[in-house]
């Protein structure tokens, strides 16, 4: 038995793969799209790429809240009359076939008359006519071609976002002068005394001082606003120095060419702010498609549908919600608020919540909380909190949301500066002193030129390079960081903590025992056909691990959605589902997901499923636990610890049944002891511990849909793979204190120059690009030589 | 000799076009998105064969 993978999205096509044109597909759904697309022309689509695809979700209803005029109007970014202009987040964008399928919209919809992808962002910009078309429509059609967009709360507040650009105008200022200054100061640096040269020198000057003035006022106005700052807080940082160098080049400079005396070093000037700024711009690249200051409101819808007391049903947006109010939700719609059950089977998915992909079932008068995923049917539900008040929202409001971690944080560069500063200074202070005995003249000269040499352009530039560089290394191996100081943290941590469920366990459950009478031969055999037909995902995992048997065509098959299925064979009459459908009575006390089975009316037995855990983690703890003390903080019960003890490491403490809150806490209190915390979580009950630890990683099964705020993202694939990371972050800093000590070097030179009062523009024009650009090349070398090891 | 102030006003000059041409491309977005349009201009070629179909197929309707 071959078997085929989907034409359109590349899955396995299973036994019974649907044939058309020659070609195979999964589903129905893979198929419509690949029909759509060739009655358009548009299979180029598969050409670009094998099987790009995604299957198409049903989305009967879901966006109705789209042709609300409110919601359309804070989701567009330009409305006219008869055009409007809407940014849409698509998760699946992912290769050069949805680019091209997705600028390509308009033969789909001839009212479309521009789509544009951004690639880095996952987003499509749509221009479309409103006046034949809606934003509801083009969601749909987007989402009938497996490319369903994005829209949750965030979209709502954030609505137009503006992009800041200044970094990229103030580089382009520094550049520009840079370059220019260069030529202008080039004559001069011969000393040639040619007679045009001396007649023209004063209008070449003056135009030098013309293009440095923008680079200082513009283009280096951050670090003399960082460097008040950090002096206001009694704080030597980094850009104290450079400020001072910065400003005592200008003055000097100018000074010199309007008395006459030199030339000036305008030329260093500029080239020290624009080798600082593309520093600066390196290190500012992150990844465009991650969001790492997700909270709720990401995972939230916008809108739901309200029933009023008439009966009729309307889309509100969900902070309209109030209480009392009665809601409908749809099969695979979250709630957004915390309420009570009043009608329907739910069936509840709480994984954004727990990261436990098991769901729960309520009876219509249960509680529902927010956060939860309905997977059965339509329920209603009655508000009892608004949006901001619900359980799980609730926990924004914790202080921990609103600090941000990198204050209180002195990186490696701070911490050298001050140090830096003081030395240069008291050289500074010793230089002109002697000089002020020897000769007097020189004094002030011998002063200005310390300060100017010793500016830390080559320091201020390690970090930014080095960790730069490491970011995009870590990215291409699926572990995304969130900026340069995460790296720093993650080096000094001493203590890692670990969530279990979704965590170190995967989502998917491959382990299932069964308890009971035995089956016979035709039972198993109707057990695993009828379990075939069903997409529950239970059943897909119990189908894996039955054992083969012959396809043989079910007499009866019915599938009761959210409760069990029904099949029947020959004289076999088979129930599978929970307890409730087959006529047992629902045991409460049992941890773990059971899916019970009943022939002919005559109870036989259950499978009871298990998590089984990421591949690595044993060997990942015993890595981890000579340099670490290790936490796992469970949200769960305890059915699994002794499980854990065997799979863990003994010293691994385990902490079951906390909340979010005791999450927190339990990271305070030991962070107030003095530990560095490493904190690896998945699920939205995690987001607070996340936010309090030192470096916070969640751990995502597909970076591109869901995670909560943290500092880092890992791909679940490349769990095992932690410990190589935070070995490669340590030796970062080791290259960074190498990369110090090559730049004291080249101080020492330049302060040789300097001190003897000797130091000519030439000097400082050519040793100020060479050490920024040597420690630029060596941080390179060093971080991809680290980058190699890792792979 | 004094044409060389002519010269280096015109070299300004030109450098500043060149300035500000920059400075309204950053303004237009080109330097948002780095990557898209590197495979965007591989497409160039099918986007051209495709209107030719689209017009064979209305000239059949």
């Amino acid at each position: 038995m071959e078997n085929k993978s989907c034409f359109h999205c590349g899955d396995v096509c299973g036994n019974h793969p649907i044939l058309f044109q020659e070609k195979s597909f999964c589903c129905n759904g893979c198929k419509t799209v690949f029909e759509i697309f060739s009655e358009n022309d548009l299979t180029c689509y598969y050409d670009l790429q094998n099987s790009p695809g995604a299957i198409p979700k049903e989305i009967e209803g879901k966006y109705d809240f789209l042709s609300q005029e409110n919601i359309i109007e804070k989701l567009t970014e330009f409305r006219s009359d008869n055009i409007e202009i809407a940014t849409l987040y698509i998760p699946h964008i992912h290769c050069s076939s949805c680019i091209w399928i997705l600028e390509n919209l308009k033969k789909l919809n001839p009212n479309i008359t521009d789509s544009q992808v951004n690639f880095g962002k996952k987003t499509v910009r749509v221009t479309y006519n409103s006046e034949t078309t809606d934003l509801k429509s083009i969601v749909q059609l987007l989402s009938s071609i497996g490319y369903e967009p994005y829209i949750s709360l965030d979209d709502f507040e954030s609505g137009k976002k503006h992009i800041n650009r200044t970094l990229i105008y103030k580089l382009g200022v520094a550049g520009f002068a840079f370059g220019n200054i260069m030529f202008l100061s080039f004559p001069e640096y011969f000393e040639i005394n040619e007679f045009w040269l001396e007649k023209y020198k004063h209008f070449f000057r003056w135009l030098m001082f013309a293009l440095s003035v923008p680079v200082v006022f513009y283009s280096a106005q951050d670090y003399f606003i960082s460097a008040y700052k950090g002096l206001k807080a009694k704080l030597l940082n980094i850009d104290v120095p450079i400020a001072l160098g910065v400003s005592v080049l200008f003055i000097r400079s100018t000074i010199e060419i309007a008395l006459d005396i030199g030339s000036g070093f305008f030329d260093s000037l500029a080239g020290l702010v624009f080798f600082l700024l593309v520093g600066k711009f390196f290190q500012q690249k992150t990844y465009n498609f991650l969001s790492f200051e997700r909270d709720y409101k990401s995972y939230f819808p916008i809108a739901i549908t309200k029933i009023e007391r008439d009966g009729t049903e309307n889309a509100i947006q969900v902070y309209d919600i109030k209480k009392g109010d009665r809601l409908l939700i749809r099969n695979e719609e979250l709630i957004p608020v915390d309420g009570i059950l009043i009608n329907g089977r739910a069936k509840i998915d709480y994984s954004f919540v727990t990261g436990e992909s098991q769901s729960v079932t309520k009876v219509s008068g249960d509680k529902l909380f927010a956060g939860g995923k309905q997977t059965a049917g339509v329920i209603e539900l009655e508000a009892l909190k608004s949006v901001e008040q619900s359980y799980l929202t609730q926990l924004w409001s914790n202080d921990v949301f609103n600090k941000n971690k990198e204050d209180g944080f002195t990186n490696i560069t701070n911490a050298i500066s001050k140090h830096f500063t003081i030395a240069i200074l008291s050289i500074a202070i010793i230089a002109t002193s002697y000089w002020l005995f020897t000769d007097a003249s020189k004094a002030m000269n011998v002063f200005t030129a310390v300060l100017i040499i010793a500016c830390p352009c080559a320091i201020a530039l390690s970090a930014p390079f080095t960790f730069g560089n490491l970011l995009r290394l870590f990215g291409k191996l699926k572990f995304y960081i969130k900026n340069a100081s995460v790296i720093e943290q993650l080096a000094q941590i001493n203590t890692v903590i670990f969530d279990k469920t979704g965590t170190i366990t995967s989502n998917e459950r491959s382990n299932a025992l069964y308890d009971g009478e035995q089956l016979s031969a035709s039972e198993s055999l109707v057990l695993k056909n009828s379990l075939r037909g069903s997409n529950h995902p239970l059943s897909r995992t119990l189908y894996n691990i039955l054992e083969e048997h012959n396809i043989v065509t079910l007499d009866e098959f019915e599938e009761h959605i959210g409760k069990g299925i029904e099949a029947k064979h020959d004289q076999i009459n088979l129930r599978i589902g929970s307890a409730s459908f087959v006529g047992q009575p629902e045991q409460s006390s049992a941890l773990n997901t059971t899916v019970h089975i009943t022939s002919n009316e005559k109870y036989k037995g259950k499978f009871t499923f298990y998590n089984s855990y990421r591949k690595g983690v044993s060997k990942l703890f015993n890595q981890l636990k000579q340099h670490f003390d290790l936490v796992i903080l469970s949200g769960d019960n305890e059915g699994e610890r002794e499980n854990l003890k065997k799979l863990l490491p003994s010293k691994t403490k385990l902490i079951f049944n906390q909340k979010p809150e005791d999450k927190l806490e339990f990271i305070k209190y030991h962070q107030s002891e003095g530990a560095k915390v490493l904190m690896v979580g998945d699920g939205l009950n995690d987001a607070g511990a996340l936010a309090q630890s030192d470096v916070g990683i969640a751990i995502s099964e597909n970076v591109n849909v869901f995670s909560p705020a943290c500092d880092a993202i890992l791909d679940a694939t490349k769990f095992q793979d932690l410990y190589p990371f935070i070995k490669a972050s340590r030796s970062a800093i080791t290259i960074i204190k190498w990369s110090f000590l090559l730049s004291f070097i080249y101080n020492v030179i330049g302060l040789y120059f300097a001190v003897t009062g000797q130091l000519a523009p030439v000097v400082a024009a050519i040793l100020m690009p060479l050490s920024s650009i040597s420690i630029v090349v060596f941080t390179t070398i060093c971080t991809n030589l680290l980058g190699r090891k890792l792979k | 000799m004094s044409v060389i102030y002519i010269v280096l006003t015109v070299s300004v000059i030109v450098g500043m076009a060149f300035f500000i041409v920059f400075l309204l491309a950053v303004k237009s977005g080109q330097y948002d998105d780095s990557y898209t349009p590197s495979v965007r201009m591989l497409f160039e070629d099918e986007l051209v064969t495709e209107p030719s179909k689209e017009s064979i197929q209305t000239k059949s309707d």
